[in-house]
């Protein structure tokens, strides 16, 4: 009870109304409430036989029908499904690689020499031209030009399968599985936000009410091998898996490699939602009824335009402001020096150990600390400072410079320089799988939950698991040579 | 003889689709001022996002699944010269359950006091809207049917006989297909009419209760009218004490009946 002052004046009445209530409701037989939805169904269905009727043969009263029993069914749902998904992750893939090499000629190509060579014109001194456009310029481009194209057309491939009605659809698919492990079946919408961003997939939880529920789906998103994490996969795939089979075979091997990473992190999502929902977050799983909505043909235009504004661009400008301060740090680190070393030779040396230890190497776990703000740049922060520790003077332009290499072949030559092996590409696909999620998403994670204890959880359990896994990758590999 | 183009329109303007539409002036959020407050009400999935866009020019994100809209979202626009300030509520199902997002629906269209409350309601699936048209007209007295996707209904082979609905519910019904704005300057109409009090609504009531409850409100409710003159639904408020509401026993305890206490509800979304 609140303290006298605020009470007004007539509240003693509501104490009585409120008795009286009380005493009403005794001599009603039965639930009142049950009584009040009874009398509403009734007038409803009263209203609506005067008001509905079917005067010609329905149109096409069966064409929803038939497609939901060919999407939803159990021996086609999960087939249809798994073949649309990596149908979109291949147009996003393919897509993609035209547009990200224009925008890095325009951004890289053209647009670093005239800045620097603008920078010279102006007289700036080496570490200001150095930091802005070695660092947080070529930081910032690399991201727009590696993420803008496949967001552009991951994001409204996606709201068009939305707009079509097929996402309940998949939830109602996946319904099952996620019950068994204990979350929520509206999760399946929320992951599969997650292969496009973590972040939007955080935010996307909120669909599902239960806050058990929830965390769940929040702590075990970033499982969901994200639209920033897909390069890094493919690279890695095609230029060490892919090169062990004979030509031919080479895209299909590293495109299943991919697959099964991305698959193991679905596996990783049921399992760690299991493990929750058995230990810190056990609860019941709360029924939901999911009301499958006629499909409706997805407005094109409109649904570009959309998805451009709400999610290509804000995920875009989110991930540029975190990579103009990683940019800077990259370059800053480079250049340091303390005594004969930079920063970033001292900080791979101290890595290596444990690097190596999990079948990887100082540069890999460094690059990760870097790209904490987004993932899009570990290859080329693990590019340059493979540079920066094997001192290879052919390649790069120096010294915290963020680049790309010309060719694969290349690429490939500078990394087996830095020791890399067959173990190495591998555990660097599993642990981009498995690592802390992106300052965005954990900031977001933070927001959503408002609590530090569950972000701490949600950071560090990928990491914990990563580091397991690698391990024992590492271990059965060793002894296996 | 020639007309000035700046006549005034004649009476029978009014009736034109085209030039009910002229009048609107989408504001997008810019909702500082405004004359008159609309609650967009209604199941999930019914197309409630679409006609707020369409409303406000804004672009909320829209998608064919239900529990979209997971904030409640507000803009403005104006229409014959007034402004309104419009807010989509969460779609539900129901208004009578404990869960948050229906707490919010319900208390936003009591305590809120909207002028008008919009209830969208997919055509093709009247029976089952009807049920949360009903429970909105029992809390509220001015409220517009807005009758949406009857574009679906139709290529389902159904036909909606608006009038005899507008009858039976006692406030006006729309007939749209909000996706490609068709009926929206005749909603826009009655959103109008409505809130300056030119259409009167009598709204449907429920009548076919047990003689015990309907004994049981009658008491209530005079009791709470004279504690409460002004008390927007005796009704209502009468109905959810019965049932044994204890946010609705909160409210009366406080005293606290009126958009005061909305504060306390628009930080919870």
């Amino acid at each position: 009870m609140s303290d006298a002052a605020s009470q007004p004046a007539n509240s003693p009445s509501a104490d009585r109304i409120l008795q009286a209530a009380e005493n009403l409701r005794r001599n009603i037989q039965g639930d009142l409430h049950e009584h009040v939805v009874e009398a509403l169904y009734a007038d409803a269905a009263r209203i609506a036989d005067r008001a509905v009727s079917r005067p010609g043969v329905a149109a096409q009263p069966t064409f929803d029908r038939t497609l939901d029993r060919i999407l939803t069914s159990r021996l086609w749902g999960f087939p249809i499904m798994i073949a649309l998904f990596a149908l979109m992750f291949w147009i996003t893939i393919a897509g993609a690689n035209a547009p990200s090499g224009w925008l890095a000629w325009l951004l890289v190509d053209q647009g670093w020499p005239m800045l620097r060579h603008a920078a010279e014109g102006l007289g700036f001194p080496w570490w200001l031209s150095g930091l802005l456009i070695d660092g947080i310029y070529l930081a910032t481009a690399w991201v727009i030009s590696v993420m803008l194209p496949p967001m552009a057309i991951f994001f409204p491939m996606f709201t068009l399968l939305e707009d079509f009605g097929y996402l309940p659809r998949v939830a109602f698919n996946l319904d099952k599985a996620f019950k068994k492990a204990g979350a929520h079946g509206k999760q399946a919408m929320t992951t599969m936000m997650g292969f496009g961003c973590n972040a939007a997939g955080v935010v996307a939880t909120r669909i599902i009410d239960s806050p058990r529920e929830r965390l769940i789906a929040i702590v075990t998103n970033n499982f969901a091998l994200c639209n920033g994490r897909w390069p890094t996969q493919i690279l890695i795939a095609s230029l060490f898996l892919g090169s062990l089979v004979p030509a031919h075979l080479a895209g299909l091997i590293s495109a299943g490699a991919v697959v099964c990473v991305a698959l193991l992190g679905v596996f990783f999502t049921f399992a760690v939602a299991w493990t929750l929902s058995r230990t810190v977050l056990k609860g019941e799983v709360s029924t939901f009824s999911l009301e499958l909505p006629p499909y409706r043909p997805p407005r094109v235009l409109r649904t570009l335009y959309t998805s451009l504004i709400d999610r290509t661009i804000i995920v875009l400008w989110r991930a540029i402001v975190f990579a103009v301060p990683a940019g800077a740090v990259i370059w800053l680190s480079a250049n340091v020096k303390i005594g004969d070393l930079s920063i970033a030779q001292h900080l791979m040396q101290s890595f290596d150990p444990v690097g190596v230890f999990l079948g990887l190497n100082g540069v890999i776990l460094l690059a990760y600390i870097v790209a904490i703000p987004a993932n899009e740049i570990v290859i080329p922060t693990i590019l340059m400072l493979t540079v920066v520790a094997t001192g290879s003077a052919e390649v790069g332009q120096g010294a915290g410079v963020m680049f790309e290499l010309d060719s694969d072949a290349s690429t490939k030559a500078l990394l087996q320089t830095g020791g890399w092996t067959v173990l190495t590409a591998v555990n660097l696909m599993l642990f981009s799988l498995l690592h802390n999620p992106c300052s965005t998403t954990i900031y977001t994670i933070y927001k959503e939950t408002g609590s530090v204890k569950w972000t701490a959880l949600a950071t560090l359990l990928p990491i914990v698991l990563g580091v397991v896994v690698t391990f024992l990758v590492a271990t059965v590999w060793r002894l296996l040579q | 003889m020639n007309q000035p183009a700046t006549t005034a329109p004649k009476e029978t303007c009014a009736d034109c689709s085209i030039y009910r539409a002229a009048r609107l002036k989408k504001l997008g959020v810019d909702v500082d001022r405004f004359d008159h407050v609309v609650a967009l009400a209604g199941n999930p999935n019914t197309g409630k996002s679409t006609v707020f866009n369409a409303l406000t020019g804004l672009r909320q994100h829209t998608g064919n699944w239900p529990g979209k809209t997971v904030t409640r979202a507000e803009g403005a626009f104006e229409y014959a010269d007034k402004r309104f300030k419009i807010v989509d509520l969460p779609g539900t199902y129901s208004l009578l359950s404990t869960s948050l997002d229906e707490e919010i629906a319900r208390d936003y269209i009591l305590f809120g006091e909207p002028d008008v409350t919009v209830v969208v309601a997919d055509a093709s699936r009247l029976e089952r809207n009807l049920n949360l048209v009903l429970q909105v007209l029992e809390i509220t007295d001015r409220a517009v049917l807005c009758l949406n996707l009857i574009d679906e209904a139709k290529r389902h082979g159904l036909q909606v006989d608006d009038r005899q609905l507008s009858r039976d519910l006692g406030v006006p019904v729309v007939p749209t297909a909000a996706r490609s704005g068709q009926g929206l300057p005749e909603l826009l109409q009655a959103i109008g009419d409505v809130a300056s009090g030119k259409i009167a609504c009598r709204p449907h009531r429920i009548q076919n209760e047990p003689p015990a409850i309907k004994h049981a409100l009658n008491e209530l409710v005079g009791q709470l009218e004279a504690a409460h003159p002004g008390l927007p639904n005796a009704r209502w408020v009468a109905l959810r004490l019965l049932g044994g509401d204890e946010h609705m026993a909160e409210a009366l305890r406080k005293g606290e009946f009126g958009r005061s206490n909305m504060t306390a509800l628009t930080s919870q979304t």
